[in-house]
Order: structure tokens, then C-alpha cells, then sequence
């Protein structure tokens, strides 16, 4: 049985995982900005065979609620096995380039709050030499590309953050992954209009993070192909890319 | 989203159907999308005709609904959003020790879906409708306010909406009373019979003794065969067996739609043949897992591909008292000597346990329920079904409809002015606007 801490547990990606927990009859700790959205969640956990779930309202760009979080947290799961961050804003790219605030605030909900979590989180887990922390990141990391570069941005920072910090967590055999979506149909793209064969369903990338984190892995495309598309967005030659409209 | 997100089982009518989705069952209404009139909640899309469309409305997916909000191992009460579907319940609750009080030949429906067309299964002469087993729901109108509804508390409205169509509102969340079983196991026996009298009989000999019933018959015999076929009876069974319960979908599908459709007269009448002759005994009898008695059809992924690109149609009629047994008689002449029916052509007896719905489909009788590829002569021949089923004061399944004309649907449904009150007037589908003539 595992205790697993949840932050961003609204996320359709962070339900349809924790549902996966929640089968296995492991014990939860729920962290979400709605109150209502979060007992919904929490109480279909339940039904679905977790053995104890635990709330906490609170909006992750208010850094200074980070210690409380975790000090619940571990106090409601003293074994903390897996920490799994799935908070997130896809920010209106033209939207940014014309507000700085809002570009700031997109920069903060992706990338800040996640540090600041994940600075007191790291020196916990490091003396306790256990646990995973998974990350979802994004495919948009790998490449700035005009469409999505204040997002991307964000997760390219998450992405060296989280490398570095598994380098230095290596050492106590505290496992970091990073989890690099590509199109999930969720909440979050219910605006975009199309739906092609590379769109995969929260079920789908949810199983992918499980078993991910099962293997101990460090970086994870999921769908597994994202790996091969963005090994080939990456290797385009920085003068020919620039003309691209991505 | 303009796309084919959104099809009803069938795939006739064919629209371009807009949707959006309803992410959290807190959420408010949205307004219809741009340059549509009205809202039309969407289930799985397994009802056959336009109940679950809306064309040049919006229609509201309820799938992302899929929470369970509390159940209840030792009573057996189960409360979950809308858009569940059966297969989810059955995978929470088979382990449990508890079963579906009424399930569909299919589990890939939404609970909400399934109360709205107040479903019935094989059951239907021990247990009734889904309906009858529903204790409270919620309903999102379109003024905003959410309404319970259980048979006490605004009754009328729950009448309305149990087999409501979907134009009542929105219902968020049901609690249904599951029943106990002892394993997922059931004892089948299956029977050969003859013909329809035959039939009857079996039926007026298992319907007390055994909780479900059906019969498949072969509808391309003629003259003394007329309306030969299979008898299934079952009851669940207390052997505990160590099957385990992984629910692994449909094991093939179609795997692309064929440019025609594959079921003509020939294929049909080897198929029919071939299948009456398999069961070489009289009587057959094995022990079964829930699944394949159940949903034989789940196993063949996307099975209405095979219609071609036109799709079908479903006829599914109750046929009331004497004089019904002797319409379908005649329905069945007239279904062999066109050759037109199809694979599977259902027979059961309904029971008289009444739902609590306004406009519940089944009633005591006997229920007919076959498909037809879309062939230029088919609407002609279901209008003299129909003709036939109004004679006997019958009824057509609106689950299964795609084209039955407002004076049939009237004199099936004749509470349905009563209904139309209930109706939200923010709702609206393309079912309901062809019943009603489009004069409300
Ligand atoms: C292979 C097969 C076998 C079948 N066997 C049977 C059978 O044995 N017995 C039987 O009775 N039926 C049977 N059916 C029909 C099927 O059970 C019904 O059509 C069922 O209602 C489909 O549910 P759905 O979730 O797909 O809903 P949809 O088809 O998407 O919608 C059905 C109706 O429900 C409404 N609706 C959906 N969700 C909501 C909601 N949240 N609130 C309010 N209204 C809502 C829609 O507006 C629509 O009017 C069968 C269908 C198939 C494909
Ligand atoms: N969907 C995709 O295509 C895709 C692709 C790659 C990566 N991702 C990443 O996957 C993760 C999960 O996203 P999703 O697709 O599951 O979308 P989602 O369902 O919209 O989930 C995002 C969640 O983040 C929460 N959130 C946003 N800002 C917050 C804040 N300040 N404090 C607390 N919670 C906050 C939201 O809470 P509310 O419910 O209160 O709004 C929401 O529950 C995100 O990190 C996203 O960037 C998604």
C-alpha cells in the first residue's frame, strides 16, 4: 500500500492517476484550489476503494501555504511514497504577449509554484532517502515555438529544475520524473476544436504515469511516440525552425 | 465541435452535431453554441435514432460525468454521476457481491442515458425498468436551479424525467438500488423451439420460475416454422467460481466501415440457418459469466459498422394481449417474405411491473426487436409495422427510432401532452421535434 500526495488534484490527468491509486486500495492526500471540485474527487476515490483520503483547499501560487501543505500531508501519510504535482494553466499565447501580468502569472502557476514547492519538498524526501516525485511537464518544453512559448517556457524551466534536482536526489534514492504529455483531451484543450490520432484520453497518459513511476523511470513522452516527434522538432537547425510557423 | 464525436448507434440520421462537454457536475448550464437554439444532453450515443441528437442544437456530453458518489456494500446503494457508464458499475460492483437490477444487451451506456430511455433487460418480467429501481436523481434546469427528484420528493418530475428523453433537463447524478448476487455466474439454459406458439409457452413456463428471458428467433422461416428459434433462461448461481474480473472490452471490431452493407438476403438467411441448426440438441444447459450472457455484442467493437455508410434502422415494438400474439404473426409473414430482417431478432415477454415513468416504453405484451440495413423500401415496410402496432394499441421504442411519424408516436405515448409540460424550454431534440409535429 502507498500514500500518495496529490497536488493539483482537480487536474483530469491527476484524477484519472489517482483513480489508478485509489484501485489499489493505497491511501491519498488530495491538495486542490476548489473546495467543491475536491470533495467530488475525494469522495469517488473513496467509493473506489482507497483507504483513507484527505483534503486541502489552496491556490499554489500562494507560496507561503507550501510548508503547511506539506506538513499535512505527512502528518495524514507519514510514509509519503509519491508525490505527483499536476497543477497547471494553458495561458492565451497572443493574450501574453500584449499583458506582462498575465504572462507572469502563467509563469508563476507552471514554474515558480513548483519550485517553491519542491525546494522544502526535495530536503524532506533527501534525508528520508525515499519516495518519487513525478512532474507533469509537457512536450511544449522541448521546443519555444511561436504558438505556445510562454507555457513552453515555463516547462522547459520545470524541466531543468527537475533534472538537476534528480541528479542530486540520485544520491539518497529519491526518484524525479518528469512527465511529458502530448495532447491530452482535457479541461485544459476543451477549446481547441479538432481532435486527430494524436490526441490520446487522460485514462491513457494516467496508466503511462503509473506504470512510469512502478519502473522508476526518469523521463517519460506519453504517449510513448511523443518521444520520436520531439526528437525530430528538436534536431531542426535553429535557422530553418525560426521560419517555421509552429 | 463539428464533428462525429457525435452519432447516435444506428448511424442514421446523419448530422453534423455540435457539442460541448460538462466537466464537473457543479457546473452551470452552458448557453447552446453559437448559432444553435437548444441543449440536448449526450450520453454514449448507443440509442439507435436522433433521441440523443439535436440537429442545429448543441448537444451537452455528459461522459466526463464518471464520478461514483457513495455506495453502500451492505445495502447495495449506489450513487453516481450521469455519464458512468454500466461497464464502470459493474467492475465497482460485481466483486461486491452485487448486479445491475436491470441491464441493457449493452454495457457501454451512461446511467444517465439509460434512465432517460427507462431501459429494460431480460429481466423485465421479474424486475421492471432501470426505473423502477432508481430512488432519487438530480435534475440541472436551465433556469439555473437543481431539483431532487425521488418518487416522493417532486414526483412529477421525476415521472417525467425517468424515460424523459433527455428534454426534462439535465440529470447530474442517480442513486439506483442494486441487487445481490453470490458470484458473477449465471446457469443458462438454452431451447430449441419450433414455432411462435411454442414460443408462448416456454415463456408462460419459464417467466415465474427463472429471472431472466429471451428468445432469438430466425426471421427468414416460413409457414409452420414461422418464428422458430432459441430460448434462453438464467438465473444467477451461487457457485463460486475463481473467474477473474478483468473487463477486456471488445476483443475484435470492425475494423473499417465496407462501402455497402454486408447483411443482405443471403447473408442473412445462411446466418439464420446456420445459426438455429448450431444448437443440435433440444435443451442445452452451462454455467456462464455475466459478460457473454449479458452483452454478447460488447466483444465485436463497433458491430453497426457493418451496415455500410447508409447505417440502419431498429424496429423494437410491444405488442399487447391475444390480439397482439396474432399481429405478430403477421409482422413475421411479412418480415420472411420480404427477406429484409436481420442477425439477431429478439422475442420477450414484458412483465406488468409499471414504471414510475411518464412515457416508459415497455408494457405488458410481447416485444419484438430486430434491424434493418437502410434500404429505400425500408421506411415503407416499418410504416406497416407500425400500422399494425397501433392497431393492437402497441407501442414503438423510442431508444430505437429514427423515423415513426407523430401520429404513431401519439397514440404510443398518450400521456405525452402531460410530458411536454415538463419539458425544459431551453431543451429540445431532434426526436422530440418530429413527434411532435415541431407545433410546440
Ligand atoms: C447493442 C445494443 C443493445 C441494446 N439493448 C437494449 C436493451 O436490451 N434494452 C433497452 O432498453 N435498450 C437497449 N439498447 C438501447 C440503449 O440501452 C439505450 O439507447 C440507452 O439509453 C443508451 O444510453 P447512452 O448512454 O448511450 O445514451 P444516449 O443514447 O447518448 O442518450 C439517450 C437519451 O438519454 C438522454 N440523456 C443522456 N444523458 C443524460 C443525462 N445526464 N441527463 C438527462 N438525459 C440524458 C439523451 O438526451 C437521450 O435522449 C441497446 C443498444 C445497443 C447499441
Ligand atoms: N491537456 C494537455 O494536453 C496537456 C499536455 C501536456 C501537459 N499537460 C499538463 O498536465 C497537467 C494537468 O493538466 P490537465 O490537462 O489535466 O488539465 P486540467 O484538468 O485543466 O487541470 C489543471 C488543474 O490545475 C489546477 N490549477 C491551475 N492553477 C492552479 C493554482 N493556482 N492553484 C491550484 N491549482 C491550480 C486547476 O484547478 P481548477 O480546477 O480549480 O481550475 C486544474 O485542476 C498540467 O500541468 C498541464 O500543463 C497537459
Amino acid at each position: 500500500m502507498s500514500q500518495v500526495l496529490v497536488i493539483g488534484a482537480g487536474s483530469a490527468i491527476a484524477e484519472a492517476t489517482a483513480r489508478i491509486y485509489a484501485g489499489r486500495g493505497d491511501r491519498l492526500f488530495l491538495v486542490a484550489r476548489d473546495a467543491v471540485r475536491l470533495d467530488i474527487v475525494a469522495d469517488d476515490l473513496r467509493v473506489r476503494g482507497a483507504e483513507q483520503v484527505d483534503v486541502l483547499v489552496a491556490d499554489l501560487t500562494d507560496h507561503d501555504r507550501h510548508a503547511e501543505i506539506i506538513a499535512a500531508a505527512m502528518d495524514a501519510m507519514p510514509e509519503l511514497d509519491i508525490v505527483l504535482v499536476a497543477h497547471g494553466i494553458l495561458p492565451d499565447q497572443e493574450n501574453c504577449q500584449q499583458n506582462v501580468e498575465d504572462t507572469l502569472y502563467s509563469i508563476d502557476v507552471n514554474f515558480l509554484s513548483v519550485v517553491a514547492l519542491l525546494t522544502p519538498l526535495a530536503n524532506q524526501l533527501e534525508e528520508r532517502a525515499k519516495g518519487t516525485v513525478a512532474v507533469i511537464s509537457s512536450v511544449a518544453g522541448d521546443r519555444g515555438r511561436q504558438s505556445n512559448y510562454v507555457y513552453g517556457s515555463a516547462k522547459s524551466g520545470l524541466d531543468a529544475f527537475l533534472q538537476g534536482m534528480r541528479n542530486r536526489l540520485s544520491k539518497s534514492a529519491v526518484h524525479v520524473l518528469t512527465i511529458k504529455p502530448g495532447f491530452v483531451d482535457t479541461p485544459m484543450t476543451a477549446h481547441i476544436p479538432e481532435r486527430g490520432i494524436l490526441w490520446a484520453q487522460p485514462e491513457d497518459v494516467a496508466a503511462g504515469i503509473v506504470k512510469a513511476i512502478d519502473k522508476r523511470r526518469n523521463v517519460v513522452y506519453l504517449p510513448g511516440f511523443w518521444a520520436l516527434i520531439m526528437l525530430i522538432v528538436r534536431s531542426i537547425p535553429e535557422t530553418i525552425f525560426k521560419k517555421l510557423s509552429l | 465541435m463539428a464533428d462525429t464525436l457525435y452519432t447516435s448507434w444506428g448511424r442514421f440520421p446523419q448530422i453534423a452535431q455540435q457539442g460541448l462537454r460538462l466537466a464537473w457536475r457543479g457546473d452551470e448550464l452552458p448557453e447552446p453554441l453559437e448559432g444553435t437554439s437548444s441543449l440536448l444532453p449526450y450520453g454514449n450515443g448507443r440509442s439507435y435514432g436522433d433521441v440523443c441528437l439535436n440537429r442545429g442544437g448543441t448537444v451537452i456530453d455528459t461522459r466526463s460525468l464518471n464520478r461514483f458518489v457513495s455506495f453502500d456494500a451492505e445495502t447495495g446503494v449506489l450513487r453516481c454521476e450521469s455519464g458512468v457508464l454500466l461497464s464502470q458499475i459493474l467492475e465497482l460492483c460485481v466483486p461486491k457481491g452485487w448486479f445491475l437490477p436491470v441491464s441493457p444487451g449493452t454495457r457501454y451506456v451512461t446511467i444517465g442515458g439509460a434512465l432517460a430511455n427507462d431501459v429494460h433487460g431480460k429481466n423485465h418480467h421479474k424486475a421492471g425498468t432501470l426505473g423502477c429501481h432508481v430512488r432519487a436523481l438530480e435534475l440541472l434546469r436551465s433556469d439555473g436551479s437543481r431539483q431532487l427528484c425521488t418518487p416522493d420528493e417532486n414526483a412529477d418530475l421525476f415521472a417525467a424525467t425517468i424515460g424523459g428523453l433527455g428534454l426534462t433537463g439535465l440529470v447530474t447524478w442517480v442513486e439506483i438500488a442494486l441487487r445481490k448476487i453470490d458470484g458473477p455466474l449465471l446457469r443458462e439454459e438454452s431451447i430449441k423451439f419450433a414455432n411462435l406458439q411454442e414460443f408462448f409457452r416456454l415463456s408462460e413456463l419459464s417467466d415465474a420460475d427463472y429471472e431472466y428471458t429471451v428468445a432469438w428467433i430466425d426471421c427468414i422461416a416460413k409457414g409452420a416454422s414461422l418464428g422458430r428459434g432459441l430460448f434462453a433462461r438464467a438465473n444467477h448461481t451461487d457457485s463460486k467460481s475463481q473467474v477473474v474480473d478483468v473487463d477486456r472490452g471488445a476483443r475484435v471490431s470492425v475494423p473499417f466501415q465496407p462501402p455497402f452493407s454486408l447483411i443482405n438476403r443471403l447473408s442473412l438467411k445462411s446466418f439464420n440457418a446456420f445459426w438455429y441448426m448450431r444448437q443440435r440438441q433440444k435443451q442445452h444447459t452451462r454455467t456462464i459469466h455475466h459478460r457473454p450472457f449479458f452483452y454478447p455484442l460488447d466483444t465485436i467493437g463497433d458491430w453497426n459498422h457493418i451496415y455500410g455508410p447508409r447505417g440502419m434502422l431498429q424496429y423494437q415494438c410491444v405488442l399487447p394481449g391475444e390480439d397482439g400474439r396474432a399481429v405478430l404473426r403477421n409482422m413475421l409473414s411479412d418480415i420472411a417474405s420480404k427477406g429484409s430482417g436481420s442477425f439477431l431478432v429478439v422475442l420477450k415477454i414484458f412483465g406488468d411491473r409499471e414504471s414510475p415513468g411518464m412515457l416508459s416504453f415497455p408494457r405488458p405484451g410481447v416485444t419484438l426487436a430486430l434491424d434493418f440495413p437502410n434500404t429505400p423500401d425500408v421506411f415503407r415496410q416499418l410504416d406497416r409495422l407500425d400500422a399494425m402496432t397501433r392497431e393492437v394499441g402497441g407501442a414503438v421504442y423510442p431508444a430505437k427510432d429514427a423515423r415513426m411519424s407523430a401520429e404513431s408516436f401519439q397514440s404510443y405515448f398518450p400521456r405525452w401532452k402531460e410530458f411536454a409540460g415538463f419539458v425544459d424550454p431551453a431543451f429540445s431534440s431532434s426526436f422530440w421535434r418530429r413527434v411532435t409535429g415541431d407545433k410546440l
